[in-house]
């Protein structure tokens, strides 16, 4: 049974009849697909076009980073939770749900920086190859946008916890998980077209 | 929406907020189709399916699990339209220039 809520914004009168927060946050979101777009552009653009390997096909291991996908999808769920209980006013459950939240965030980026240095290992650096390059700036910016997003929920933690939050602690919160979906958006796109469709064959 | 004295329109923004969302069953539901889409698109990515069918197919998983965060854990399914036309610029904008990019360079040609 689907429940009616109105976590409204802090009353504020605009031009918009729009929450001008929300409102900016959707404006920068729209900006970070070009950034993203233009990323995995480059990425699909040179990924067939290395002339020394190592090649896409020979070091990706699509089980180990299929569990990362469950994980940032996991935190996808865990955050809506923490927005559900802000909205329920059950402030105490909101911040657990962060918390899950900051941490399922922070395993996938320590499983990210675990296959960073496999890859290292492997050959795979920033100046070996056009795959190379393409590839860590592509994930790398993503996993910044993810260490970001962990900061930003722990300082959402913080400050309920010192009661530094408005009343209505639903909108931050609303807010930081608009910034914490778009990111799991990008690996949703990120996971298919640079793991899962095959990489054409070596020039 | 209002008129202040200057006749320019003016609104609470509260009442332009999103007045639904999802109860927890319900992002449960989401949740589980999605991770039961990305099992799909693994099992996929190992099926001896291969070209355009298996790009395709992936394709259109990673679309459908695009749509539902944005539209049920980002409520843009039931918040003001004019987010979701804001974010839709971007999103199309982005997608259209970048496939315009890719055919010039002619990604699909080879």
């Amino acid at each position: 049974m689907a429940d009616r809520t109105a976590h409204a914004a802090p009353a504020e009168h605009t031009s918009t009849g729009l929450p001008s927060t929300k409102l900016a946050m959707w404006l920068f979101l729209a900006s970070e697909c070009l950034l993203f777009g233009a990323l995995i552009t480059t990425y699909v653009l040179y990924r067939g076009a290395s002339t020394t390997g190592p090649y896409p096909n020979e070091i990706f291991d699509i089980r180990y980073t299929s569990v990362s996908s469950f994980v940032l999808l996991a935190s996808s769920l865990t955050m809506v939770l923490a927005l559900t209980a802000a909205d329920q006013r059950d402030f105490a459950r909101m911040r657990l749900w962060l918390i899950a939240t900051a941490m399922l965030g922070l395993t996938f980026v320590g499983g990210q920086v675990y296959e960073f240095t496999s890859f290292y290992h492997e050959g795979l650096t920033l100046k070996s190859n056009l795959f190379g390059t393409t590839f860590y700036v592509l994930t790398g910016f993503h996993g910044v946008h993810v260490t970001v997003g962990i900061l930003m929920l722990l300082s959402l933690v913080g400050m309920s916890w010192a009661g530094r939050l408005p009343d209505d602690q639903a909108f931050p919160v609303e807010m930081v998980g608009l910034y914490w979906h778009f990111v799991d958006i990008v690996w949703i796109v990120i996971f298919t077209l640079v793991y899962l469709i095959p990489s054409p064959a070596p020039q | 929406m209002s008129l202040d004295p200057h006749g320019s329109a003016r609104a609470t923004t509260s009442t332009a907020h999103a007045e639904y969302h999802p109860s927890t069953r319900e992002y449960l539901r989401v949740g589980l189709i999605l991770f039961a889409l990305t099992c799909l698109e693994v099992y996929l990515s190992y099926s001896s399916l291969g070209g355009w069918k298996l790009i395709t197919l992936l394709l259109s998983c990673t679309v459908i699990k695009f749509l539902m965060v944005v539209g049920y854990f980002m409520h843009l399914k039931f918040d003001n339209g004019r987010f979701s036309r804001l974010f839709a610029l971007g999103a199309v904008g982005a997608f259209t220039l970048y496939v315009v990019v890719l055919l010039i360079f002619g990604v699909w040609g080879h």
